[in-house]
Order: C-alpha cells, then structure tokens, then sequence
C-alpha cells in the first residue's frame, strides 16, 4: 500500500472538518446547552490541531505556547459554562436555547 | 561502493516504511476523531456524546503525537479525558434532561446546516490543498531538538511568555471564583454563624436598658399562707 506522504494541508483539512462538523452540531443542538458546550470544544480541538501542526511544519515553538494557553482558557471556559448551565436548570429547568427567552423585550 | 549504495537503498526504504506506516496511522486517528467528532453532534443522549467527545480528545492528542507535540498530547489526555470531561458527565447526569423533548425538531435546520457546514469545509480545503502541501517538517535547532519538547515548551513558556503565563493563572482563578459563587446555595436549615456579624455586634444590639421606677410590692397574706415560699411558681 503506497500512501503519500503527509502535508501539513492533510492536518488542516482535518480541522477544517472538524470545524465543520461542529458548526453542524451548534445548528442541530440547539435545543439542548450541554451538547452546545460539547461543540464548542470540539471547534476550540481543531483550532488547536491547526496550531500544533503550524508550529511542527514551521519549526515554530510559538504555536504550542498558544495551544498551551487555549487550553488553559478553554478550560475556564467550560467549567463556568457548566456552571451557568446548572444556575439555569435550577431556576429554569430546561436547557433549551430557544426558550431562555425572558431578557426579550 | 556497490555496498555502500545498497546500505543508502535499505535506509531509503526503511525510511519510506515508517513514512508509510506513519501515513497510514495519521489516516487512522483522524478517521477515529472525525466520526466521533460526528457521533457527538449527532448523538442521541447527552451522556453517549460525552463519552464521543472524550474519544475524540484522545484520538487528537494521538494525532498530536505524530506532530512531535508530546507535552500537550499527554496534557489534552490529563486535562480534557481526565478534568473536564468529568465535569461534563458530572453535570449531564445530575440534571434530569427530557432527551424525548430535546430531540423533537432535531433535523429541521439540518439542510442549512449541511449547506454552512459543507460550504466551510470546502473554501477552507480550496485553500488549503495547493497552499499548504508542505510534507517535510522545517527542523528546529540542534540545541532545540537535544532539549526535547516538553523542556523547549517549559523554556519557552517561562521566558517569552512569562506575563501571559501570569494572566493564565489569573483566569484560572476568576473561573474558580464564578464557578464556585454562581452553584453556591445557601442551605436553609443549616444553622451556622457568620462570624462578621458576629463581632461586628455591639451591647446596644442584644440588649436593651429600660429605666423604669420601682413599685412598691403589694404582699397578700392570704396567698402567702397558701403556698411555701419555695413552692411559688
């Protein structure tokens, strides 16, 4: 089995994919907060994929120091997110986006 | 001269094997990550697309792997498969959602979606593929390579990025602080002291001195007879 050798296109087309697909999934999930949370992670993954293969075909240490840091923020992010999202089914009790609709004039 | 070319063509193979075999394990990982990267968008229950998304954390930091990025492979496992992802499951578990009701009008903007979806996926692979068909890594220094990735990063990270590293931990603490004062409930049977209150409380506070004159007791001899002194209540 003859495979080309890998270009750092192949692993920016995978995290073109995956943003993709997760910007599928903010459109379907939308009545459900959790699997939102989920998609945005996995957008923040592929830009991190993208990072980390810059800095390896580069020859650049810069784009894993940000991948480093993305981390560090995405994970603030999430645990706040989630907390939020236990506040809103306490008062609430429904994780649907389309009805957290009470700040609507 | 004959043996020296032979020896240049095993190395010339041995090379292209392990190319080969690296391809075949890129081709490999991204598949695993890109159908659960589908099955978590797509999943029926909250708790199945958790368990995609810490399948698709780990091929990643496989991927990763291949990408000489050993520190943040094992940090992605650590943080995300290990931390976050707990979280995740912790609160999709705790909270009782109607997964009948979430579901109902799941495919009704999936035309748009696909449209958006496909339309990104195609302009960013337009320009990606002839723009980017970069297949040999540039090399870093020799120094760099002796020092390895997990001490080039730490180096790194200590000196050029010393003050971001500093924000870092301060956001770290803001997200302690919002997570924790945002779930935080006061219970209302429990019965404990604020000790602020508690000091900052003075003798007018608990206790109230009412000037008032003395009256003249009235005895009566007749109940005084009834009742010992000790027995009156």
């Amino acid at each position: 089995m003859s495979l080309g050798p890998i270009t750092l296109g192949h692993y920016l087309t995978v995290g073109a994919i995956l943003f993709a697909l997760s910007v599928i999934g903010i459109f379907l999930n939308r009545k459900n907060l959790i699997v939102l949370l989920m998609a945005i992670e996995l957008m923040l993954l592929a830009v991190n994929l993208n990072f980390v293969a810059f800095s390896y075909y580069l020859g650049d240490m810069g784009g894993q120091v940000f991948v480093f840091f993305i981390l560090t923020v995405a994970a603030a992010e999430s645990a706040i997110g989630l907390a939020i999202l236990v506040v809103l089914f306490r008062t609430r009790s429904t994780i649907a986006v389309d009805e957290l609709d009470s700040l609507k004039g | 001269m004959c043996r020296a070319a032979r020896t240049r063509a095993a190395r010339t193979s041995t090379r292209n094997h392990a190319m080969t075999s690296l391809t075949a394990l890129f081709y490999v990982f991204s598949g695993v990550l890109l159908f659960a990267g589908f099955r978590v968008i797509t999943a029926r229950s909250p708790v199945y697309a958790a368990l995609y998304l810490v399948l698709a954390f780990f091929s990643a930091a496989c991927v990763w792997i291949l990408l000489r990025a050993e520190f943040l492979a094992i940090a992605l496992v650590l943080v995300y498969v290990g931390a976050v992802m707990v979280l995740f499951l912790f609160v999709v578990m705790m909270l009782d959602v109607d997964v009948a009701a979430v579901r109902t009008g799941f495919w009704k903007h999936f035309p748009v979606a696909l449209v958006v979806g496909v339309v990104i996926a195609l302009e960013m692979a337009a320009v990606l593929i002839p723009g980017f068909y970069v297949s040999e890594a540039r090399p870093l220094g020799a120094a760099a390579l002796k020092l390895g990735n997990t001490k080039l990063l730490g180096v790194e990270v200590y000196t050029n990025y010393l003050y971001p590293l500093q924000i870092a931990a301060v956001i770290l603490l803001v997200a302690i602080i919002a997570a924790i004062s945002l779930t935080l409930r006061a219970r209302k049977d429990s019965k404990h002291m604020d000790p602020s209150e508690q000091i900052k409380a003075k003798k007018a506070d608990r206790m109230r001195i009412v000037s008032m004159r003395p009256e003249a007791v009235v005895r009566d001899a007749a109940s005084d007879a009834a009742a010992p002194v000790g027995d009156r209540r």
